[in-house]
């Protein structure tokens, strides 16, 4: 667990897992474009999410795929939130997001 | 055509031997625990296989083919909701693979072929981390962490059970 906390505690990691979240199965390259960071630096990143099992890969041929395994958080989750909670704490995240995106149209 | 990309790839590492993580996905007392529902086939190449509710109703909510089956290591089945079986588009297939590692097993779980943008797909997507979640907890401490926790009178499996398994 500890290695979950670790690999979460940086920002451009938390990125990456927003992009496999957007996108699934995507190649090291793929990660890798539009970052303001070396294609060596992503690939480092991605090896401590794997290692922390947040990424999971697959090979198709010879491209590595890398997908965003939520496996460990929802281990987190559950440990210390519950079935019930989590739903309830569901639609809390969706009421934040909603009144937030209400605030940026409106200061837009 | 090169194979399409799986949807979902998950991989959970669970502190029990294969045969016990296998059978974690036929025995009906234990699905009944962490995924509500128990799946019903002779497990034979080619066979049906439903997905049951473990309420007295018997639904059936997804059902399959047995494509492929190689005690403890790999199942590959076919999986749909039962009024899309027919739709060859709305089949989507999931493939459980075992991995011995040591005394523990590194299960995972791939989910090809859904439907982009359908029902199904939300629903694995929310679906499957809670359920093995939940399975490698039941199988690591002997009980699912879910609502019925609540009501059990003990509390012997610490908070710290699963700190061996980095």
């Amino acid at each position: 667990m500890e290695s979950v906390f670790r690999a979460l505690a940086h920002d451009s990691r938390r990125q990456l897992l927003d992009r496999l979240y957007a996108r699934r199965g995507q190649t090291l390259g793929e990660l890798a474009t539009g970052l303001p960071v070396s294609r060596q630096a992503v690939a480092k990143h991605l090896a401590i999410l794997e290692t922390a099992n947040l990424v999971a890969t697959h090979w198709r041929g010879r491209e590595k795929l890398h997908y965003l395994n939520p496996v460990p958080i929802a281990d987190i989750v559950r440990r210390w939130v519950g079935k019930f909670e989590e739903t309830r704490l569901d639609a809390l995240a969706d009421f934040k997001e909603e009144i937030e995106n209400h605030k940026e149209i409106r200061h837009a | 055509m090169p194979e399409r990309a799986p949807d979902h790839v998950y991989v959970i590492y669970i502190a029990a031997r294969p045969d016990a993580v296998w059978n974690g996905l036929f025995d009906r007392d234990m699905t009944k625990a962490y995924w509500a529902h128990y799946n019903l086939s002779d497990w034979t190449p080619g066979s049906r296989w439903e997905h049951v509710r473990s309420d007295e109703s018997g639904t059936v909510d997804i059902l399959g083919t047995v494509e492929d089956i190689d005690p403890p290591r790999r199942l590959v089945i076919s999986w749909a909701f039962p009024h899309d079986a027919q739709d060859e588009a709305k089949v989507s297939r999931v493939t459980f693979e075992l991995t011995p590692l040591g005394p523990d097993a590194r299960l995972t779980v791939i989910h090809s072929d859904l439907e982009p943008g359908s029902d199904m797909e939300k629903g694995v997507s929310d679906g499957w981390p809670a359920v093995l979640s939940n399975l490698k907890t039941l199988l690591e401490t002997g009980r699912p962490l879910s609502s019925d926790k609540w009501t059990s009178d003990s509390d012997e499996a610490s908070p710290e059970s699963d700190a061996f398994k980095g």
